[in-house]
């Protein structure tokens, strides 16, 4: 990390990543800082991914290995959906290629992956402790009066493997797993006995 | 017998962390069932990651999940034992917090209209702790269950009519399941509530979801929906993570009560793959730890 727009454009559904070097975590309340209320960071999002994540941290005493006197705990990836509006944002003023998180983003996130050139990558939901060993370090922490909802600088090794879930070609998972369970709902309840 | 309700309070303390760090058996055979039976090479995989998760955090004693949760505690109280109930209440809740800023653990708990976090896990009304009562002599239990949000924000209440029968709930828990989606990290414990007030429903929808596994509705028609839906809702395809395949659903858990002529409410609340709880019961010999 980071990537470019060409590299982003390049990954497809079904694809399987992994990410080294920087990865940055964000959540609910440091997005609608930074959107609905407009807060800047200091930190430089542009190529790089995002993780929807608010970290189970520990205070230490600052040090090369822990510089933001936080060591990690326990970091797992949160419900993307509710942050659905902030994908193209991120983007447009932060320069954001890649969302990493749970569940899936709707048709607005795609839009913003096609018209931008972006991805969003499914991790497993509820993995914290396997997800924990991928990271090395927290680098750095902005907007941090917002903790554990801080804006998160790690440092990663082999995070992943990632499937592409959705992609800048309006390939998504989710809108296909969707389609053929609904496609199923009426068989599904005849079985049921329901009339 | 006498409880100390200093000793409920480190038990308090101690249940959240176990329940944070260790997967009940019945979850860890429900995986093993489902991946014996999945047809789908993605949802092989991600079972896989699951129970590869599960593993790594017995091995660092970490965290399943990073979700904390909103943390509750459900109290049986036994015949014959001595115990004064707002010194037990006030002690389970010290226990919630020394847990959180002694381990220290994620607070996920805030008021919810300032979203203020106390970084205690507790709040006004939080935690939750339910009292019930048994016949099981020198007795008492103490449940644990954190209840995560991303099921948690997939719980569902519907005052169907009477009209409507038996075919409302059905339906409404296949439509819950489809809304659900991968948001509630698949395979999930679908927790139905049948009957009751309004408020009962869902708390029986709740009751159902954190049910252990390989348990049964104790109404016989009850027994009946939670076999028919189990099965159902694991032909919808919504598979592990909402990614695709058989495993949507380790089961379909119902409760019942009684409910008005006229009312027929049907509540949906969901456990996630990662179904967390701990108890410790206090009896004459001590404080025993399970699940």
């Amino acid at each position: 990390m980071p990537i470019t727009e060409a590299q982003a454009r390049s990954l497809r559904v079904n694809d399987t990543v992994s990410l080294e070097g920087t990865l940055f975590g964000i959540r609910d309340a440091t997005l609608i800082a930074m959107f609905a209320r407009d807060r800047r960071t200091r930190l430089d999002l542009k190529g790089h991914a995002v993780i929807h994540t608010a970290p189970n941290v520990r205070k230490v005493p600052a040090s090369p290995r822990h510089p933001t006197g936080y060591a990690p705990v326990c970091v797992g990836t949160t419900t993307s959906a509710r942050m659905e509006r902030f994908t193209q944002p991120l983007m447009e003023r932060e320069g954001v290629r890649l969302v990493i998180g749970k569940g899936g983003l709707a048709a607005g996130s795609a839009e913003a992956f096609r018209k931008l050139g972006g991805a969003y990558l499914a991790i497993i939901g509820g993995t914290a402790a396997l997800e924990t060993t991928w990271i090395e370090a927290i680098e750095d922490v902005d907007l941090d009066d917002l903790n554990p909802e801080s804006l998160w600088r790690f440092r990663v090794r082999g995070f992943g493997p990632l499937l592409v879930a959705m992609d800048s070609h309006g390939g998504s998972l989710y809108d296909e797993v969707d389609r053929k369970a609904r496609a199923r709902r009426a068989n599904t309840l005849s079985q049921l006995g329901v009339k | 017998m006498k409880v100390d309700t200093k000793q409920v309070e480190d038990v308090a303390r101690e249940l959240y962390v176990r329940a944070l760090k260790m997967l009940p058996p019945d979850i860890k055979e429900g995986f093993a069932r489902l991946a014996a039976t999945e047809t789908d090479a993605t949802a092989k995989s991600v079972l896989g990651t699951m129970v590869a998760n599960i593993r790594v955090a017995e091995d660092t004693e970490n965290l399943l999940c990073q979700d904390t949760g909103i943390p509750i505690y459900n109290v049986t109280i036994g015949r014959g034992v001595d115990v004064e109930g707002a010194d037990l209440r006030a002690a389970i809740r010290r226990g919630c917090e020394r847990a959180t800023r002694e381990h220290p653990l994620r607070s996920s708990v805030v008021h919810p209209i300032t979203r203020k976090n106390e970084h205690t896990s507790c709040g006004p009304g939080v935690p939750p702790i339910h009292f019930d009562f048994s016949d099981e002599p020198d007795r008492l239990v103490i449940e644990m269950v954190p209840k995560g949000s991303g099921s948690e924000n997939n719980s569902w209440l519907r005052m169907a009519i009477p009209a409507e029968g038996v075919d409302a709930i059905k339906t409404f828990v296949v439509d819950c399941v489809l809304d659900a989606g991968g948001k509630t990290c698949p395979p999930t414990i679908v927790g139905v509530g049948v009957g009751g007030t309004s408020d009962l429903c869902v708390a029986l929808a709740k009751r159902a979801a954190t049910r252990p596994l390989g348990t049964s509705c104790p109404d016989p028609e009850g027994a009946a929906l939670e076999e028919s839906l189990t099965r159902a809702v694991n032909t919808l395809g919504v598979g592990p993570q909402g990614l695709g395949g058989d495993s949507t659903s380790f089961a379909v858990h119902v409760e019942v009560a009684a409910t008005h002529i006229t009312m027929n409410p049907v509540a949906v609340n969901m456990q996630c793959h990662s179904a967390r709880r701990a108890s410790a019961a206090f009896t004459p010999k001590g404080v025993e730890y399970g699940f």
